[in-house]
């Protein structure tokens, strides 16, 4: 039975990972899978409607369900379709995020009227809307980097609601007559002019497809002021969209997936590749590989730490076999996005957390065939886990396969300078974490033997020549493109500095070894310094909001990067401890 | 006592303990240079503390300065010494040191071709309305005091002084020129105002042309990326025959003072610096686009035409994001836009020293390789040995 462990595992592994691809149920026989897959343009790129809805979501309230007054909990889609369609309805779900208490007694409210303490509905914050304005226009003036938490928060809840009450002017207007019945004689439309105006200005989703010979994806307000003013009949896809509307608030699921097939069968003979990618992008959002991977790595690691205590081999090779399923599936994951934007891997702060974990965790997979002590498994899938977690916390801001900036916008330079600085931050992390392991053994467990050591300090060792190669080749590649871009090959931009500081730590553990100013223990804290030298590089110079990198304005991951640092000055201070006081290999020198 | 010999401080000098020391100060430079770009900008920032031998720092409310850090060309220099230092002594040339020897060659080029581009790189910019056409750049930063004697309207004949002389209040004296000028006063930043609009205007300060007109109010040196500073001063010009009169000048007045003198006339203006160059470019086209639904920009470019003062030559150029025009030892690339899209402007970057980094971190890179190349070779024969010694019994 125990030597079946890594098998067991592996089955049960994949087993999960198929139920996330099986089909969505079909709520009170919707087929809202498949409305999901519909086109639309938003944020300049075409996306399907399930995108729309969880990223909207995420952004308002930081999660992707929804629950109703009345105690239900409803899927993206179901939410989409009542903003959509039934929007006073939408209102009373509490579903906007807002975490400042200064913000909230703005709206006399407590944190108890939320849901969570912190969800609030629309029908709520409503009475508070022109006092918000108003501290808005107060907040307005002040320079971004010196705003107060209060006025970032102020001008963040503004663009939420008006995000959300934008979002209610994509198919109709939210106080309009009956669309279906307003739509249905060419001879009204004219009259209507005002309320499609309204909804051209408003709206944030452009739904309309490009009639034959154009190429500009329209929104239903400007096609139906086009309909009116040329006085022709509506567009079929403004038609479709409202007889599913219809359909949805009548609550007849037959009608409405009529109404879906008949759009998706028009769009697939017109618009292949767009609804190729849209369908594997709503399927990659459903089965989120990334989420899977995350606990793959959290049992990784268990069984990792486990078997230096207990069954070193099984366990080892539980260990081993999860985390290569994990990296296979990370991989999967970010091969699918790069195909979905058409770009190298890295292309935003979120991408980079996916890359890093990735590149890590290749790594580590390495080095634990080059010596089979499931510590590098531990560091990679310590790596990969933690990756994950921020970068799910990067995906809260927004659409994270976002446009990229006129500045930004080169393959070539994303592929080259990009990934391999990206490496290089990868690498640095690992040899950083593979130091934690030796501290951590050593200092508190008897497990930490003189072979295992040894092997430690030549990964730690290895990993930061890897770690100077690549972080120096990425940060000269960056300076090339700058000289390309810019004229000036070094500019002393933050994240130029901070990559620099990198490549200049990693220089200075090299040489302190090879001077022999550090043994092992000494390597090792320098090592976790890496981690901090890092983290600064990767978030910290871009929460200082200035220079031509700061694409990234973090400003809640201001403390988690505080934690982090502070953390690992304490794993620097243990290292420092004198070998007496370690557990293991007591009173040698190290 | 015996004076160290040469010998015991070249030792010390390449000392590996102090190749660590100075790598561990060059980041806690870098470290704080990041930080005080939030106050200073990078300009100041790269003024302070990298293009400097010492990093000095203004006691608090005090007029007195105290080097308080190395700058970059000190520290520069020291790691350079160092380095060659340790060549000197420490390696020997032999085939298992070569990645070494490549990267560290690759280093002290890259070190130079730094201090050079520090020393002699200029910045400027040049703002073209579409159908415009310019013979030079302005600098965003220094200033220069032109006198044009522009009596003959066919032709304009400049003298520009650097600003240095009109900070410092000297008296300048020209060859061409048949007065003399003095600033009596001085301001790095500074706004101009109409007297007539004031309720309490102060007495006039200048005597020539519209400066009668106008007053003067210092204003804070700004260092945000978006504002900019004004120069202002008040300069005294002299003939042989005495006082000829005050005038005003300002970065912030478009026209320059005019006034005549024996028979000519002659403009005075402080102006952006000029950097002028063999070449007129005439703005053709400027386009602008961001993504569909978004205000993200997509592209801007400027279309321009490039014509040679000697005329080989005459061509259309397309310059836009990542894709500059290199030309008259110069790169000229697209940075921004003004007016509603109607004004292109074009960062234009000399720096005779521009091919030495690709050429030092191509060294270093293929050095590092090599050298870590050999490492991992070392290892694994140690390993593959060492499993032969110690065959696996299992």
């Amino acid at each position: 039975m125990k030597t079946k462990l890594p098998a067991i595992a592996a089955i049960l592994a994949l087993l999960g990972l198929a139920f996330t691809l099986w089909p969505e149920p079909k709520p009170r026989g919707f087929d809202l899978a498949a409305f999901g897959r519909l086109p639309v343009l938003a944020d300049g790129r075409l996306k399907p409607m399930d995108s729309v809805a969880r990223n909207t979501l995420l952004l308002l309230q930081g999660r992707q369900r929804v629950s109703t007054p009345d105690g239900h909990s409803l899927t993206p889609h179901e939410w989409l379709l009542t903003v959509l369609f039934q929007p006073g309805e939408a209102d009373t779900y509490r579903m906007i995020r807002i975490d400042n208490a200064d913000v909230l007694s703005l709206f006399n409210l407590a944190p108890a009227d939320g849901d969570g303490g912190v969800r609030f509905a629309f029908v709520q914050l409503r009475p508070g809307l022109a006092e918000l304005d108003r501290q808005a226009q107060l907040a307005e003036p002040v320079d971004a980097g010196e705003r107060t938490a209060f006025q970032r928060a102020v001008e963040e809840l503004r663009e939420h609601l008006l995000l959300y009450d934008h979002l209610k002017f994509s198919l109709q207007a939210p106080d309009s007559p009956d669309f279906s019945v307003l739509l249905a004689s060419a001879a009204q439309l004219p009259a209507s002019r005002p309320i499609f105006e309204t909804m051209d200005s408003f709206s944030v989703l452009r739904v309309v497809p490009p009639a034959p010979g154009t190429a500009e994806w329209r929104t239903a307000g400007r096609s139906l002021l086009a309909s009116a003013a040329l006085g022709l009949g509506v567009d079929p896809a403004v038609r479709q969209y409202t007889a599913m509307g219809r359909a949805w608030v009548a609550g007849d699921p037959v009608a409405f997936n009529a109404v879906v097939r008949d759009t998706t069968a028009g769009l697939n003979a017109a618009f292949a590749p767009v609804m190729r990618k849209c369908t594997l992008e709503a399927l990659f959002n459903r089965a989120e590989p990334f989420y899977s991977s995350l606990i793959l790595y959290v049992i990784a690691f268990l069984c990792a730490v486990v078997s230096w205590l207990k069954w070193p081999d099984v366990l080892g090779r539980t260990a081993l076999g999860l985390m290569e399923l994990a990296f296979v599936l990370t991989t999967v994951g970010i091969v699918a996005r790069m195909w979905l934007e058409g770009r190298p891997p890295v292309t935003n702060l979120y991408s980079s957390a996916l890359f890093i974990g990735w590149g890590a965790v290749g790594l580590c997979l390495i080095l634990e065939r080059l010596d089979r002590r499931a510590v590098a498994g531990a560091a990679g899938s310590l790596i990969g886990f933690s990756t994950l977690v921020i970068a799910h916390h990067l995906s809260l801001s927004g659409d994270t396969l976002e446009m990229m900036r006129a500045v930004l916008d080169s393959n070539f330079w994303l592929a080259t300078h990009v990934v391999t600085v990206t490496i290089g931050y990868a690498s640095t992390f690992l040899a950083g974490f593979l130091a934690i392991i030796y501290i951590l053994r050593g200092v508190l467990t008897r497990s930490l033997d003189q072979a295992t050591a040894d092997s430690l300090a030549r990964m730690v060792y290895g990993i930061v020549c890897f770690a100077t190669f690549f972080s120096f080749v990425g940060t000269v590649l960056g300076g090339i493109w700058a000289d390309q871009s810019w004229g000036r090959f070094w500019g002393w931009d933050p994240k130029e500095n901070g990559a620099l500081i990198i490549v200049v730590w990693n220089a200075v553990i090299l040489h302190a070894r090879w001077g022999g100013l550090v043994r092992q223990r000494g390597l090792m804290a320098l090592a976790v310094f890496g981690n901090i030298v890092t983290a600064w590089s990767w978030f910290g110079t871009n929460m200082l909001g200035v220079g031509l990198h700061s694409y990234g304005f973090t400003s809640a991951a201001f403390y988690g990067l505080l934690t982090f640092v502070l953390v690992q000055v304490a794993l620097i201070a243990l290292a420092l401890l004198p070998p007496g006081r370690w557990r293991s290999f007591r009173g040698a020198a190290i | 006592m015996n004076p160290p010999s040469f010998k015991s401080l070249l030792a010390g000098l390449a000392s590996l303990r102090l190749t660590v020391f100075l790598l561990l100060l060059s980041i806690l430079l870098i470290f704080a240079a990041t930080l005080d770009q939030v106050h200073l900008g990078v300009w100041a920032v790269q003024a302070k503390y990298f293009h400097s031998f010492v990093v000095v720092t203004r006691l608090a409310g005090t007029p007195f300065s105290v080097p308080v850090f190395p700058g970059g060309y000190l520290l520069g220099g020291v790691l350079l010494a160092n380095l060659i230092a340790a060549h000197f002594t420490r390696f020997r040339l032999a085939w298992k040191n070569c990645g070494i020897w490549l990267t560290h060659i690759g280093l002290i080029l890259l070190l130079i071709g730094e201090g050079v581009s520090g020393l002699m790189q200029r910045d400027s910019q040049m703002r073209l309305d579409v159908g415009q056409t310019k013979h030079y750049a302005e600098s965003f930063r220094d200033t220069e005091l032109a006198v044009i004697d522009a009596t003959n309207p066919a032709f304009d004949d400049v003298v520009a002084i650097p600003s240095v002389w009109v900070e410092e209040q000297a008296p300048i004296q020209h060859p061409l020129l048949p007065f003399t000028l003095r600033a009596t006063a001085y301001y790095p930043n500074a706004m101009v105002r109409l007297r007539s609009t004031m309720t309490d205007a102060p007495a006039p300060v200048a005597t020539l042309g519209d400066g009668a007109e106008l007053a003067v109010q210092p204003a804070p040196v700004t260092y945000k990326p978006n504002e900019n500073n004004w120069p202002t001063a008040i300069i005294e010009i002299r003939g042989t025959d005495g006082l000829i009169g005050t005038v005003l000048v300002s970065a912030l007045l478009v026209s320059p003072e005019t006034f005549t003198y024996q028979g000519r006339t002659w403009q005075v203006a402080l102006r952006a610096k000029r950097d002028y160059f063999p070449v007129a470019i005439t703005l053709q086209k400027f386009t602008h686009d961001v993504y569909p639904g978004t205000s993200i920009p997509k592209d801007f470019a400027s279309t321009v035409r490039v014509r040679s003062d000697d005329g080989r030559e005459d061509r259309q150029v397309r310059i836009y994001m990542n894709s500059p025009l290199r030309f008259a030892g110069r790169a000229f690339y697209q940075a921004g836009y003004d007016n509603n899209d109607r004004t292109s402007v074009l960062q234009v970057v000399r720096n005779p020293a521009w091919t030495v980094p690709y050429v030092a971190c191509g060294m270093i890179a293929l050095g590092l390789a090599v050298q870590f190349l050999i490492h991992l070779l070392g290892f694994a024969r140690r390993r593959a040995s060492a499993a032969v010694a110690q065959p696996n019994v299992s």
